[in-house]
């Protein structure tokens, strides 16, 4: 029997008036209702208002549109973007542009982020303490700041000013200071880490006597890595590697740092263009075309992976693992992390730091090249000329560092909080219909690139809505931390939901028994057992909001600058010097925040992203 | 102190029917042990009457008062039961201390500060784990966080206690000195408790009375030495006793109301008064199997009458008793003798079988046709 086949029972009043009741009188439900509106309103009406706006006819373009009239259904957008003269240098470039990038960053940051993985945890590598740390720093540090570390490295005339490379003499060529080269390279030193936290992650949970099995079937090392590790780390690869692939193709930062001074555009930076010069509409279409390329990828990789996803790895008992001595390949690995370590950070950051000194850059750095300016200096003392102080004396500079702290502690501790709560409601709701949808909904942003979202955001709150009801938030902090609050969702809700998860539903349910109503047992019981998860959840988003850039790019306005985008707008007006030592502060903000959040929170860094 | 009844309780997960057309009422004082594998639906028919899960179909009344008439959608809420629940895995709140895990439910309840703390010392005295008030759960062995869950759910003097599992996770001898703690519990505090178990040992010797759960249907009611001797079909009788019971296969006939069975073990006839009203054929041979405990045969060196001439197959002796494999024709068949015993192998003895104790089932319903007395 089926529960169709039950009989259906009558409707009876009382029936009726008991299944309100059961409803109504639970407040669990009340708070799924309330949640699933809220996520409906900040996810799914953006996205729907703005795929409406791509098909509706703005004021701006009906002096391109003679006989027009404003709101009008309208392909012209679609048109222009796909199938126009312009089509080429609009989408085509700009998407093969996107794509080229993603894919070769891919290509070179899983398999470095794999096996940076397998010799920090799986092999005998000396100094294994201080290198693990040194390997996620990279991570840690905004992926606009490399760029600008790039350019400290390879500048040259084209742009004005030397870098430390061109400054020695070097030439250095326009195709290996800007365009394709440098973002793939950079990207790739940034997510790098993605692959390394997932693969790292992985190994670690893998019992050793599943290896040690094979060794017994008399199976030799490389048949080992080969038909046991290998497969049972390859769902993590392969899910690093689509979340490299998405977040490369939508990246803004370092793309627009180093393409668009010779032109070389991807389809974030172009959307960019669009978006502050219009036709708005298009770029919106473009974005959609970012989140249907985000979509896709993500779908291909449930399709592959499906089932698979996830061995049990971890089997609650073995946390034993033997270590693979490395042998005669010892040196050689070493010197390889060395390289690696002293490409990838010590010397562009070296330069970047000591650029921050120079007033000159790539001129050295003898006595009388070197100054203080950049930090502390006033106008009237600059040697050459420039408009603005050394950035402490500059007001634009704590407005926008205020802007930074602002922003990221009060989204974060928003975020965290919303993340707490949704993830308490998909952990309770496993397998229910609310519970998959809550995960769903909450997923969406996470198809977005940074780009993507905040146009979305954009489009949908330059207007006011439901006759003033929602007002217009065109150009206020609200937005900005709106914005980064529900960007955020996906992550903060993942790590709410591991939270949530460990804390088990009998503990809830005894208490239940014990007569608590569900406000109490969230007072008495989830409240204090999630309270470690919550703050080390919330400095990991604190940490992603402090660097942002890509987010809230298209949101600045001269009163909500935040010190990314401060750094990014100089380092465009050529200001290097101060960009970088923005760039710097921003760094040590972080750093700091960071070993704030390891020391009280025990935030691991290896649970973000 | 309650009884309670369950009238057509169905439970479904999603499209998976969990629990079927459950009937069963529970004595005041009883203890009810909830038997069978995993999977069966013990654990969620303990749920459905705490109240943690919501049945389709049905009703549940306790000591008559209604708190479960799906009819109506009416469910009581847990707290409203007058119960309280052990869970198999304690469910202890990691943050509070073994004194504020039992204080709890009685704060909430609003009894006032000096009533809380003579209940929550007795409890912990009743279980022996006073001196451990002021520890938190994760500083205690698994045996001391048992006794800190019992004594919670004990604290509140409910009329009905539920007890999931509760030793599953403790070592064998702690396990033994456990059931004789909740035996003791039983009798000093009077509750009407509900026990789920999957093991037999369990279920026999602590209950009063064992509810056998299959595939989601209850298959037997009955007290312990009743299941135990006459399990209702062939998969219970299976299930109960270690080692397991020896099933033969043979042909059986009504004959003048009698039942005329033919087998390796000889041939029996039972009188009217051992039959069951199971379905059987009327008339005509049909297929059967025996059934019979391995302590119920004994074996003689020397013939006896009646008895039936069989081989000593294989012998094993664990100290107390011993294990003895006889072959007659084909059927193998195991005997469990008391003491030290040795036979050779292949060595010819005599099986004394007591037909009294056979069990007689119809092999095509596997339901039992014959009882032993």
């Amino acid at each position: 029997m089926s529960k169709k086949d039950l009989p259906r029972k009558p409707l009876t009043k009382k029936r009726l008036k008991n299944l309100i009741l059961n409803v109504v009188k639970n407040p669990f439900n009340m708070i799924v209702l309330v949640s699933l509106i809220v996520l409906f309103c900040l996810i799914v009406i953006p996205l729907l208002t703005m795929i409406k706006s791509t098909f509706t006819m703005a004021q701006s373009e009906l002096r391109r549109n003679p006989g027009a009239t404003i709101g009008q259904f309208t392909l012209y957008y679609w048109k222009y973007m796909i199938a126009s003269n312009m089509s080429k240098a609009v989408l085509w470039e700009p998407l093969l542009n996107s794509l080229f990038c993603g894919a070769m960053t891919t290509l070179i940051s899983v398999p470095l982020g794999s096996v940076l993985a397998w010799l920090m945890i799986r092999t005998d590598i000396p100094g294994k303490k201080v290198l693990g740390l040194l390997v996620t720093i990279p991570y840690m540090i905004p992926s606009w700041t490399k760029a600008l570390a790039w350019l400290a490295v390879f500048r040259n005339s084209t742009s004005g000013a030397n870098g430390f490379l061109a400054g020695m003499g070097i030439p250095i060529p326009d195709w290996l200071a800007y365009g394709p080269i440098a973002i793939v390279l950079c990207m790739s030193m940034h997510y790098y880490a993605f692959s390394y936290i997932q693969v790292s992650g992985a190994l670690r949970s893998i019992n050793s006597e599943l290896e040690e099995m094979g060794e017994i079937q008399g199976a030799n090392k490389a048949q080992i890595l080969r038909h046991i590790t290998l497969p049972l780390i390859m769902p993590s690869v392969l899910s690093a590697l689509v979340m490299t692939v998405s977040k490369s193709i939508g990246t803004y930062g370092v793309a627009a740092n180093l393409g668009n001074r010779i032109g070389y555009y991807t389809l974030a930076t172009k959307m960019r263009v669009f978006i502050d010069q219009g036709p708005r509409g298009v770029g919106y279409a473009m974005s959609i075309v970012l989140v249907g390329m985000a979509a896709l990828i993500l779908m291909g990789n449930q399709r592959i992976i499906g089932v698979r996803k996830s061995y049990a790895t971890v089997g609650g008992k073995g946390g034993r693992s033997t270590l693979m001595p490395l042998g005669k390949a010892k040196k050689p690995m070493m010197l390889f992390l060395f390289v690696f370590l002293f490409l990838a950070m010590v010397m562009p950051f070296f330069v970047l730091i000591m650029e921050t000194f120079q007033i000159t850059t790539g001129a050295g750095y003898g006595l009388d090249n070197l100054t203080l300016y950049n930090w502390i200096g006033t106008p009237d003392k600059a040697v050459k000329y420039t408009n603005y102080p050394g950035i402490f004396r500059h007001d634009e500079f704590w407005s926008a560092m205020w802007n930074t702290v602002r922003l990221s502690l009060i989204a974060s501790i928003i975020t965290a909080f919303c993340g707490q709560f949704l993830g308490y409601i998909s952990s309770r709701g496993r397998g229910k219909w609310y519970g998959n949808l809550t995960e769903q909904l909450v997923f969406v942003p996470y198809l977005m690139s940074g780009v993507a979202f905040s146009t979305m955001y954009f489009s949908m709150f330059s207007r006011p809505h439901l006759g003033g009801l929602i007002p217009s938030l065109y150009g206020t902090f609200t937005l900005i931390i709106l914005t980064s609050v529900v960007k955020h969702f996906p992550f903060a809700s993942r790590s709410g939901t591991a939270n949530m998860l460990s804390i088990s539903v009998e503990l809830e349910e005894a208490a239940d028994i014990a007569g608590a109503s569900f406000w109490k047992r969230m007072s008495s019981i989830i409240i204090p057992l999630a309270k470690n998860g919550f703050i080390s959840g919330f400095m990991l988003v604190f940490i992603s909001i402090a660097k942002e850039l890509d987010l809230i790019i298209i949101m600045m306005t001269p009163t909500t600058r935040t010190l990314s985008f401060l750094a990014f707008t100089y380092s465009q007006e050529g200001y290097n010097q101060m960009s970088d030592a923005i760039s710097v502060v921003v760094l040590f903000y972080i750093l700091l925040c960071y070993i704030a959040a390891n020391k009280i929170g025990g935030a691991d860094i290896s649970k973000s992203w | 102190m309650s009884r309670i009844e369950l009238k057509h309780i169905d439970k479904f997960y999603g499209s998976n029917h969990v629990l079927r057309d459950i009937n069963l009422t529970i004595e005041d004082g009883d203890f009810m042990t909830l038997l069978g594998p995993s999977g069966c639906g013990k654990t969620t028919t303990l749920r459905v009457v705490s109240g943690l899960e919501k049945p389709q179909n049905g009703i549940m009344t306790i000591d008559g008062v209604e708190m479960i008439n799906a009819d109506d959608a009416y469910y009581a809420e847990p707290s409203k039961r007058g119960l309280n629940l052990v869970f198999q895995s304690y469910a202890l709140w990691p943050h509070m201390t073994v004194y504020d895990n039992i204080a709890f439910g009685l704060k909430i309840q609003k009894m006032d500060k000096a009533e809380i703390d003579r209940r929550v010392m007795d409890s912990l005295r009743m279980m022996r784990i006073d001196m451990y008030k002021d520890r938190y759960p994760t500083e205690l062995s698994g045996g001391q966080q048992q006794r800190v869950a019992i004594a919670r759910a004990v604290a509140s003097s409910p009329k009905l206690l539920l007890l999931d599992e509760p030793l599953s996770n403790l070592d064998a001898k702690l396990r033994i000195d456990m059931r004789a703690e909740l035996q003791r519990l039983h009798k000093e505090l009077g509750t009407t408790i509900i026990y789920v178990t999957h093991d037999q040992t369990e279920a026999l010797t602590m209950s009063t009375k064992i509810a056998l759960f299959k595939a989601g249907e209850l298959n037997q009611v009955a007290t312990p030495m009743e299941l135990y001797n006459n399990p209702i079909d062939l998969e219970a009788a299976d299930f109960i006793g270690n080692p397991r019971i020896n099933l033969i296969p043979g042909k059986a006939e009504m004959k003048n109301g009698q039942l005329v069975v033919k087998s390796e073990l000889g041939a029996h006839t039972f009188g009217a008064e051992f039959l069951t009203d199971e379905e059987k054929p009327a008339s005509g041979e049909f297929d059967c199997v025996l059934a019979c405990r391995p302590e119920q045969i004994t074996i003689s060196r020397e013939p006896v009458e009646g008895a039936l001439p069989v081989t000593v197959y294989a012998n094993q002796p664990a100290g107390s008793e011993t294990i003895v494999t006889l072959k007659a024709g084909e059927e193998e068949f195991l005997v469990k003798e008391l003491g030290q015993v040795h036979y050779d192998l292949d060595q010819k003895v005599w099986a004394i079988i007591d037909q009294n104790k056979i069990n007689v089932y119809n092999k095509e319903t596997t339901r039992l046709i014959k009882r032993a007395v």
